[in-house]
């Protein structure tokens, strides 16, 4: 895993209070790490936070898997 | 009307977690009060309050023995980042009356007949000090989504609701100082009317923060004489007293109509047999100052429950040392009970536990219901020179060992309201 996905992986484990092996690329965080609704959007608001980006509303719903996460920032950092 | 009884009760205080231990220190004559560790207290006129002792031997919980709280034993900790701590202290303390009073929901009835009454003072003080630094240092958009629903004084019931399934009527009261004694009071009319069957009834309260000091502390209701005695501070009817120690904590009551609790053979504590409430119309702060609507508060709960004063073993004074209000309530006891003062067994269980605000009263009925369970008064401390003459004993110092068959229990709250609770033994 890249440097940048390894801070992913390490926001969703404390905020989640999941095993770190199960926070993998394709994991769902809410069919797999049993996050609801206003769990993403307080990973969301880390993920601003720690990487210094903006992640609009609509750009929010489309993050649903640990992956998804990892490239949307990639993306913006890029 | 129907007949409501107590079959379970938590505790979460400054003494401790769990209804024995804190019991045991109570009547030992311990203290809850030491100095402020959350925050840096440095600038405050008050630096001291009576907070949970926890079990890593933090405030006081090096003391506390096996009485220390852990908050891992009842709320996970994912989820206590997310809820303000008066929610979860409501949650341990409902859960304990729950698992005491062995009741089991087995079907949707039976749930849907059960409820929670929570009172609070102000809720979530401290999340909502935390947030507003936020939206203040960062904008808007880092303001938690967990932050409406850590703070909102319901949210205790609601938690408990969704823990333990329970449907029924599902609400919260919120009269200062009061609250927890309404929740109680107005959780056994719910009963009483046939709405529910089965309620948890109590208050919770966490404001031992800047804000929560700083606020109290410029309405001049805290101590701030005894900052390097803290457990001197609280001295309900001493003429030294100076103010009100901040306490915090929760305290729950299972509540049950009476035949149900027979049928199962529930362990009866006792029956709610008297509420009373009223308002003093006077002042935001200060009670009136006959203390006419303590007065009228005792005399209705008398009158609901068809007793006189006489027959009265026990009261839990509001008592919250502040020069003021503590001999007035006195005085409404003394010109109610009249001849019946004599003799009358008064104490304030504050001066150990501090002031829970709107989790008091729940604690307080709780602490009468465990005095009349052992015959025993817990005592009033640091009553060393009385500022009044009065026939009431105050329980100076030490618990005094009496029957109590019947107790009651007053709690009074800025605005000018006022609750008292009256509870009966019930035996066989």
């Amino acid at each position: 895993m890249s440097d940048l996905a390894e801070r992913v992986k390490k926001i969703v484990v404390e905020h989640l209070d999941v095993d770190a092996a199960k926070v993998e690329p394709k994991a769902s965080f809410i069919d797999d790490l049993g996050a609801d609704s206003l769990d993403i959007v307080e990973l969301v608001m880390a993920f601003e936070e720690e990487f210094d980006v903006e992640i609009p509303d609509d750009a929010a719903e489309t993050i649903q898997t640990v992956g998804d996460a990892i490239k949307f920032i990639e993306e913006q950092k890029s | 009307m129907r007949r409501v009884v107590v079959t379970g009760m938590g505790l979460v205080t400054p003494l401790g977690a769990g209804l024995d231990p804190v019991w045991r220190r109570l009547i030992d004559g311990e203290s809850g009060a030491g100095p402020i560790e959350q925050f840096d207290a440095s600038d405050l006129p008050c630096r001291i309050a009576a907070s949970v002792p926890r079990s890593d031997g933090s405030r006081g919980g090096d003391k506390a023995g096996d009485a220390a709280f852990n908050a891992d034993d009842f709320v996970e900790p994912r989820e206590q980042r997310r809820i303000n701590e008066f929610i979860t202290f409501g949650i341990a303390a409902a859960q304990m009356a729950f698992d005491d009073s062995g009741l089991e929901l087995k079907t949707e009835e039976e749930r849907d007949r059960a409820g929670v009454m929570t009172g609070s003072g102000i809720g979530g003080l401290s999340g909502i000090e935390h947030e507003v630094l936020v939206l203040n240092n960062k904008g808007p958009r880092r303001v938690s989504p967990f932050f409406i629903t850590g703070n909102l004084i319901n949210l205790v019931s609601g938690q408990v609701s969704i823990r333990l399934g329970m449907k029924g009527p599902n609400h919260a009261v919120v009269t200062a100082c009061s609250s927890g004694a309404h929740a109680i009071g107005d959780a056994a009319r719910l009963i009483a009317l046939d709405d529910a069957d089965v309620m948890l009834a109590g208050g919770a309260e966490a404001a031992i923060c800047p804000i929560g000091i700083a606020g109290f502390s410029s309405c001049k209701a805290l101590t701030t004489h005894f900052n390097d005695t803290p457990e001197k501070a609280s001295r309900p009817y001493d003429k030294d007293r100076d103010g009100f120690l901040m306490g915090e904590g929760s305290g729950f009551v299972m509540l049950e109509e009476y035949e149900r609790a027979k049928a199962r053979g529930a362990k009866i504590y006792g029956e709610i047999v008297g509420y009373g409430l009223s308002g003093d119309a006077y002042h935001i702060t200060s009670p009136a100052e006959d203390g006419n609507g303590g007065y009228r508060s005792m005399e209705m709960a008398l009158k609901r429950a068809g007793l006189q004063p006489k027959d009265i073993d026990y009261v839990n004074a509001h008592g919250t040392s502040t020069p003021v209000g503590d001999e007035i309530e006195l005085k409404a006891v003394e010109r109610l009970f009249g001849d019946a003062a004599d003799g009358l067994v008064m104490s304030s269980t504050k001066s150990s536990v501090g002031h829970l605000l709107g989790a008091a009263g729940a604690v307080e009925a709780i602490f009468c219901l465990l005095a009349m369970r052992d015959g025993v008064a817990p005592p009033t401390l640091n009553l060393d020179n009385p500022s009044v003459e009065t026939p009431i004993n105050l329980a100076p110092k030490e618990a005094v060992k009496k029957p109590i068959n019947i107790a009651l229990s007053n709690s009074f709250g800025f605005g000018g309201t006022n609750a008292s609770l009256v509870m009966r033994r019930i035996d066989g």
